[in-house]
């Protein structure tokens, strides 16, 4: 038996079993991304309200949930709560957790967003008579995105690797698929190559479309940058800060 | 033009107080403005000039007193504040154009939300400001790829899009290389010719002797005197005054 087997490892990327995970990991991610999103949004927007009541409730959802371990919060949610009564399928299980954590660093990163675009945005769209509506879907949000997505695009391939942890509460995604194929034929560094590769590549095409979409809401700002780079120290700061 | 001071004034404010904390930003201010008449804030900075404007069109929310504007009450109800900005256009220090849109869109964006223009009508008034301003030919470019001054032209074009009756100028010259001044005070002077109600703030004292009618000097809150452009530059009734303009005017 040689040390390693490199026809075994490309059998194993070729492997049903494990690219049924690969579909797992992905479902997984876009469904918190999604959910996240959408939770996140709505604990920015009551962090950013001016009620002490709600702003604090979201201030501690945000403290609690990117204050400890996605991995326990997990295994509460699936062995946990079961004691309380309350019961989920597995992959629900999943999906709650990813979601909930999710949600607490987007909404975080929602909230810079808006915060990095000055108050003269505002005013001016309040001078011109504009409706709140308007404001926020014509001048805030656009401008806000394009400083989120670079954070954003970060959250989201750590989330990525993240859904592997679904695999210790049995949810059959790529890296518990991993698990079962070498717990079977003892290919460690077979099963794991195959699952890397895996991994790279999704993250890879991650990447690819992140830059996209800095690219096309970028358009105007880069001429922007060149000219008033002094004015925008905010926008360059919170970008490479999480880069 | 001859301000018509029968009429009812442009802007009334009556004893209005604006706190920042324990800061007194404005304190007891009364100010009236006539139809058609340009007035021009001055005083040493932190004086409350720009929060008087920006109480103009409840941009800053005044504390204590009245304001009306075209006879309407800014007392802080939505429907009120609405009427009130529909009425006045205002130009920032810092432009405040909106960076993702071209020069453009940022005009006809309020004609065609706030108004409910249509593209092509909007575009036509648009057009016809930025012609105005005479700018026309950088109509799609975003702003970010303009000089300042351009920046500023399209800044009073988008606010003239909505057909002001009052602009508010907040230091409009401020931001700007010393080169780009003439052309921002020329196009503030032709609006000026054309009998639009004027209230600009600006440490410029030329436009102020040309153009204003009154001019308004604050300071720490308060207004201390107005009078006409040769009245106050050549016999300052305060002392305050005095050593400010001993300060600008070299």
């Amino acid at each position: 038996m040689s040390l390693f087997s490199p026809t075994a490892a490309v059998s194993y990327f070729f492997n049903y079993f494990l690219m049924k995970g690969v579909l797992v990991t992905i479902g997984l991610t876009v469904a918190a991304v999604v959910g996240g999103l959408i939770l996140g949004m709505g604990i920015a927007l009551l962090r950013m309200s001016s009620n002490p009541v709600l702003a604090g409730a979201a201030r501690f959802y945000i403290w609690f949930f990117r204050g400890t371990p996605l991995l326990i919060q997990l295994v509460v949610i699936y062995s946990g709560l079961p004691q309380l009564g309350i019961k989920f399928s597995v992959i629900t299980c999943a999906l709650v957790g990813l979601i909930l954590n999710e949600a607490a660093y987007l909404a975080e990163i929602v909230r810079s967003g808006f915060m990095a675009v000055s108050a003269g945005q505002r005013e001016a769209a309040w001078a011109l008579s504009l409706s709140p509506w308007v404001t926020f879907r014509r001048v805030t949000l656009p401008q806000a995105f394009r400083l989120m997505i670079p954070p954003l695009g970060n959250s989201i391939n750590s989330l990525l690797k993240a859904t592997s942890l679904a695999s210790v509460i049995s949810v059959e995604e790529l890296m518990r698929r991993s698990d079962m194929l070498m717990q079977e034929h003892f290919q460690i560094l077979e099963v794991y190559a195959a699952a890397t590769a895996y991994y790279l590549i999704l993250t890879s095409v991650w990447d690819a479309v992140q830059r996209r979409l800095e690219k096309h809401f970028g358009r105007s700002s880069a001429a922007k940058t060149r000219r008033v780079a002094a004015s925008a120290p905010v926008a360059q700061a919170s970008a490479g800060a999480r880069a | 033009m001859q301000p018509q001071l029968r009429e009812v004034p442009a802007v009334r404010m009556e004893a209005v107080y604006k706190h920042y904390g324990d800061f007194t930003a404005l304190n007891e201010v009364d100010l009236k403005v006539a139809k058609g008449e340009k007035i021009v804030v001055c005083g040493p900075s932190g004086s409350g000039k720009s929060t008087l404007i920006r109480c103009i069109n409840h941009i800053e929310k005044h504390d204590e007193g009245l304001i009306y504007v075209n006879g309407v009450e800014l007392d802080h109800q939505r429907k009120n504040i609405d009427a009130v900005r529909r009425d006045t256009g205002m130009v920032f220090q810092s432009f405040n154009l909106f960076p993702h849109m071209t020069v453009l869109e940022n005009c006809t964006l309020a004609p065609m939300t706030a108004n409910g223009m249509s593209e092509a009508e909007a575009r036509d008034l648009a057009m016809h400001f930025l012609t105005k301003v005479r700018i026309p030919d950088q109509a799609e470019k975003f702003p970010g790829q303009l000089s300042g001054g351009q920046q500023q032209r399209v800044a009073i074009a988008r606010a003239l899009c909505m057909r002001p009756k009052i602009m508010l100028f907040d230091e409009p010259t401020s931001a700007l290389d010393p080169e780009m001044v003439k052309e921002v005070l020329e196009t503030m002077k032709k609006l000026a010719e054309e009998g639009m109600t004027m209230l600009c703030v600006t440490h410029e004292m030329g436009f102020a002797r040309e153009v204003a009618d009154r001019i308004v000097f604050m300071n720490e809150g308060r207004v201390v005197e107005q009078a006409a452009p040769e009245e106050f530059f050549k016999h300052p009734k305060s002392e305050r005054a005095r050593t400010f303009l001993d300060q600008i005017i070299h």
